[in-house]
């Protein structure tokens, strides 16, 4: 079998996890930038979280012939603050030429307020104005139904985002349905607790079909699973899914999204 | 598309042991006593999704949990989600 893990936070993962992925298939890593767990206490923690992502991180995963490629932003837990936020904004175009950088992401809300909602638009204004792809978390549990709605309201009002270029992530039941209506792309997070299990997944591609969605793992430093996508595949083909059908969602289907970044090279897929 | 046996043939006891481990949360929660919480009592609002005999459980019962309003709101005082809605005064 062979997957994309098109939402991973590596940076909080080991080694033995990189070489575990490598070992169920995995033929590239995408890893957005993201809230550290903790709040960074200045532009400069996320000047060297960048360096991370752009110039370290794909590194470590070329040891064990991954391809890494990366998101930029601030991540919309840290939005609050909108003074950090716009100093964080202002360096990110000096990475964004990096040859990892696929685009800006992952951007959206957390608790749906006002000055996330700022961040929000400033970050699709920065995508706008550079003609990047966008990459997009989506709130959890509770503020997930509103959240999404208003992301999709500020996406669709800017002209210069096609939401053939726009991913939203952690969809679920109640949202999948207003992404995929949209024209926007759906990616689904299987987590043990709070997002998707694989099951609820399968169900997902079995009503909503399996155009422009994929499934990530978005391991971090919490409670996931690396392996999650290979582990879904699995039960996909437990199912009665076919080999091919399973392909082109964990396959397929992140490579037709991500290669509309010239940056994102098509993997030889062994 | 596999038929109710080959579905039920795969996840049955999984739900079965499910469904008991729902029963066992509320006996629990139960017989701790204490106040009221909005967080159970919307669990027990979720629970007739269930009885809906529509093929949208999931979903409506994600929906029970959820914020139902479209606005947003003026600051955020946390950053944690808690799974489910408190209220809009709570917000």
């Amino acid at each position: 079998m062979r997957y994309i893990e098109p939402h991973g936070h590596m940076v909080s993962r080991t080694t033995d996890d990189y070489r575990a992925m490598a070992m169920a298939g995995c033929q590239a890593v995408c890893e957005p930038a993201f809230w550290a767990g903790f709040d960074r206490s200045s532009a400069q923690g996320f000047y060297d979280y960048f360096c991370q992502l752009t110039q370290h991180e794909p590194r470590r995963a070329s040891i064990f012939g991954l391809p890494h490629y990366t998101w930029l932003c601030i991540n919309p837990k840290e939005s609050e603050d909108l003074a950090l936020a716009d100093e964080v904004l202002a360096i990110i175009p000096e990475f964004m030429d990096s040859p990892n950088v696929l685009g800006i992401g992952e951007i959206g809300l957390n608790k749906n307020s006002r000055n996330e909602m700022t961040v929000l638009e400033k970050h699709v204004d920065l995508a706008g104005s550079n003609d990047q792809l966008i990459l997009v978390h989506t709130p959890h549990l509770e503020d997930k139904r509103k959240g999404t709605r208003l992301i999709l309201d500020v996406l669709k009002s800017d002209s210069r985002i096609r939401p053939e270029r726009c991913i939203i992530d952690h969809v679920e039941e109640h949202t999948v349905g207003m992404v995929l209506d949209d024209g926007f792309w759906a990616g689904m997070t299987l987590y043990p607790e709070t997002k998707c299990t694989a099951n609820r997944a399968i169900d997902i591609l079995e009503v909503y079909g399996n155009e422009r969605i994929w499934m990530n793992s978005a391991c971090d430093w919490g409670i996931s699973v690396p392996l999650a996508v290979p582990q879904a595949a699995q039960e996909m083909k437990r199912r009665g899914n076919d080999a091919q059908y399973i392909d082109k969602v964990v396959y397929q289907n992140p490579i037709e999204f991500m290669s509309q970044s010239p940056r994102f090279i098509r993997p030889v897929g062994l | 598309m596999a038929d109710q046996k080959n579905i039920l043939d795969l996840y049955f006891l999984d739900a079965r042991a499910r469904l008991i481990d729902i029963a066992a949360f509320m006996d629990r929660v139960d017989r701790a006593g204490g106040e009221t919480d909005f967080r159970y009592n919307a669990y027990r609002e979720a629970l007739k999704a269930l009885e809906s005999g529509q093929p949208d459980r999931a979903e409506k019962v994600l929906l029970a949990f959820s914020d139902p309003t479209d606005e947003p709101i003026p600051a955020a005082t946390t950053k944690a989600a808690c799974g489910a809605w408190p209220g809009a005064d709570e917000d």
